[in-house]
């Protein structure tokens, strides 16, 4: 029985990808964040340089590197360190975290979701209101107060976009759920004696997955672009580590001479976003069409 | 409607005191970092023990938040220990800067956003259509510092043509304030088409504008007398709605350009630990959102008849 049902979840999955084939916005933003990712799966052989090492500062791109005579082909920045590098190594920062945050933001905003929609009553009351008294907060005022009272490091960043986006999702399961609850399968597995958690994960949960996939890649993209408005502000990872919005913020002040310094990790962070939104807009198409 | 408008108000107002009440648990919760903020951390235990017992810190926690939301609602925000002046002194110059900014991207954002939005779910699937949603995909893409640097490298290293800071220190210029306006509204831009275009097109499938083409009505008819007037309900809302992600764009687009509005002074006060301004510079951001929250709701059942008031 659960052998059908996996096997169907499966096929349409890969249905849904080939489908994907069809839409080219999709297949692009497909293919922007598979270029980020194999670029940060192979960071260390792609790098010509170590990211922290100093070279030569102020260097133009396409620029010989005066040791060695190889080419700094994106430049170097005022402390002399290799831009194509920390860009490389750079996507890992990003991938990592942007995917993390989502991923707890998710975690929580699914269980409240979930309990919301499915317990409704008291269970709803307090979980929206809750939900709405951080949804009116301006997500970004949110971040800077929570990261400039807390400290700025890798694991309150995570914490504090969980905290902001929990409520969204939230609103999104709640709202699927309502709908699901009443059908027949959930009926049934009730009077089969399943328990409300069983019912809530097993039967409920993987049904709502269409809008979820859709709404996640959006959301990732936003994510991306928090942690980089964070780096850009002064407030994301500690330095020295390549952070691209980090980056954005170093060389902001030497923009009129050195404009490659922020225009290159600008156009980094915008091409790996703008993948997700091509993504999320594929997905919404494809799955309109059946 | 007053019944509904009355509930509406009296959640704002709930929101609010849950707002403060989380704020000041974040901020306040222990008046030993409070001291240290003010006083700066090369003071002494005594010097700050004196600053806690003279601003009533050592009173009980529900004590302290009645006395502190008191102060707010009279206007007392306390001092800024950065900028040495009373908090509202710079507070509200601060917010008039911002509106002002506010004013201008709004007043392009609108127009532009709703023509487009609505010429593109007019035809949807025409070439118009796919253009106007790729562009506007892309310009949501790309985050506010990142399209001010793209502008600032055209417009002013390459052409020339614009000031690339906004710190009106010589009064007033306008031409100081179109990148940051410029770099809100096409941030903003996208989303606000793209909620237009679904609220057109979705009108453009009902049964009576069907009718209204069937029964020989010209087009432009049809669109402006039918049409638009269900069409522009959802994107009223989703406007108002804006008014909370510019709070958080003024942040980024302020500090870019220097401009001295109320976001650079929310960053810096953070930046510094100056406790006062944030608090102040919060509530007044909270305040804003959740009014036009409120207002936004209001006008959608007002706009919107099929709507019951509950």
């Amino acid at each position: 029985m659960s052998d059908i049902a996996n096997n169907a979840h499966g096929a349409s999955l890969l249905r849904a990808i080939g489908l994907l084939r069809e839409s080219w916005i999709g297949m692009i933003g497909a293919g922007l964040i598979s270029f980020w990712v194999l670029v940060a799966l192979f960071a260390p052989l792609l790098a010509p340089h170590d990211p922290l090492a100093i070279l030569q500062p102020f260097a133009k791109p396409g620029a010989l590197h005066v040791g060695t005579g190889s080419t700094l082909w994106l430049g170097t920045d005022n402390l002399g360190r290799d831009i194509l590098s920390r860009i490389i190594w750079g996507s890992r920062t990003v991938l990592i975290y942007a995917p993390l945050a989502t991923f707890c933001a998710y975690a929580v905003g699914i269980f409240m979701g979930l309990a919301a929609g499915y317990h409704r009553g008291w269970w709803d009351m307090v979980l929206s209101r809750i939900g709405d008294i951080i949804l009116s907060f301006p997500v970004l005022v949110l971040y800077i107060i929570v990261i400039a009272t807390f400290g700025a490091s890798g694991l309150n960043i995570v914490i504090a976009i969980t905290f902001a986006s929990a409520p969204g999702i939230m609103r999104l399961v709640r709202g699927l759920t309502l709908d699901l609850r009443n059908r027949d399968y959930v009926a049934a597995s009730h009077t089969r004696g399943e328990s409300a958690f069983f019912i809530m994960l097993v039967e409920i949960l993987p049904n709502a997955r269409g809008p979820l996939i859709v709404d996640a890649c959006v959301r990732l993209g936003y994510v991306i672009i928090t942690i980089g408005v964070l780096g850009f502000l002064g407030l994301g990872l500690p330095p020295p580590d390549p952070d691209w919005g980090g980056m954005v913020n170093e060389g902001r002040s030497m923009a009129m001479i050195f404009p490659h310094m922020t225009i290159i990790p600008c156009v980094a962070i915008s091409s790996l976003v703008l993948g997700f939104n091509l993504l999320a807009d594929g997905l919404r198409e494809v799955s309109l069409r059946d | 409607m007053v019944i509904f408008v009355a509930k509406r108000l009296a959640f704002m107002v709930l929101t609010m005191v849950a707002v403060s009440i989380l704020l000041f648990l974040i901020l306040e919760i222990s008046p030993g970092s409070v001291a240290t903020k003010v006083l700066g951390p090369y003071a002494t235990d005594e010097q700050k023990n004196i600053w806690l017992e003279r601003h009533g810190y050592f009173e009980p926690l529900w004590y302290r938040y009645f006395a502190w939301a008191g102060n707010f609602l009279s206007g007392e925000f306390g001092l800024s220990h950065r900028f040495k002046v009373p908090v509202a002194d710079i507070l509200w110059p601060r917010l008039w800067n911002t509106a002002i900014l506010g004013f201008w991207t709004f007043a392009f954002l609108i127009p532009v956003s709703l023509v487009l939005g609505v010429l593109a779910g007019m035809r949807e699937g025409s070439k118009l259509d796919r253009t106007i949603s790729i562009i506007s995909v892309l310009t949501t893409s790309i985050p506010e510092f990142a399209s001010a640097v793209f502008l600032s490298a055209i417009f002013v290293f390459g052409l020339n043509w614009l000031p690339g800071t906004s710190g009106m220190i010589k009064g007033f210029e306008f031409q100081q304030l179109i990148l940051p306006a410029l770099v809100l509204f096409l941030y903003d831009f996208g989303y606000v088409a793209r909620m237009t275009r679904a609220s057109m097109a979705e009108v453009m499938t009902t049964p009576y504008i069907r009718t209204a083409v069937l029964k020989g009505l010209p087009y432009r008819l049809v669109i402006l007398k039918h049409a638009l007037r269900n069409a522009l309900i959802a994107p009223f809302t989703v406007i108002m709605l804006q008014l909370n992600w510019l709070l958080s764009g003024v942040i980024v687009v302020e500090f870019f350009f220097a401009y001295k509005g109320f976001g650079a002074l929310l960053l810096e006060a953070s930046l510094n630990q100056d406790i006062f301004v944030i608090e102040a510079c919060a509530m007044v951001a909270v305040f804003v959102a959740v009014a036009t929250q409120t207002l936004a709701d209001i006008g959608y059942t007002y706009l919107n008849p099929r709507i019951q008031f509950v």
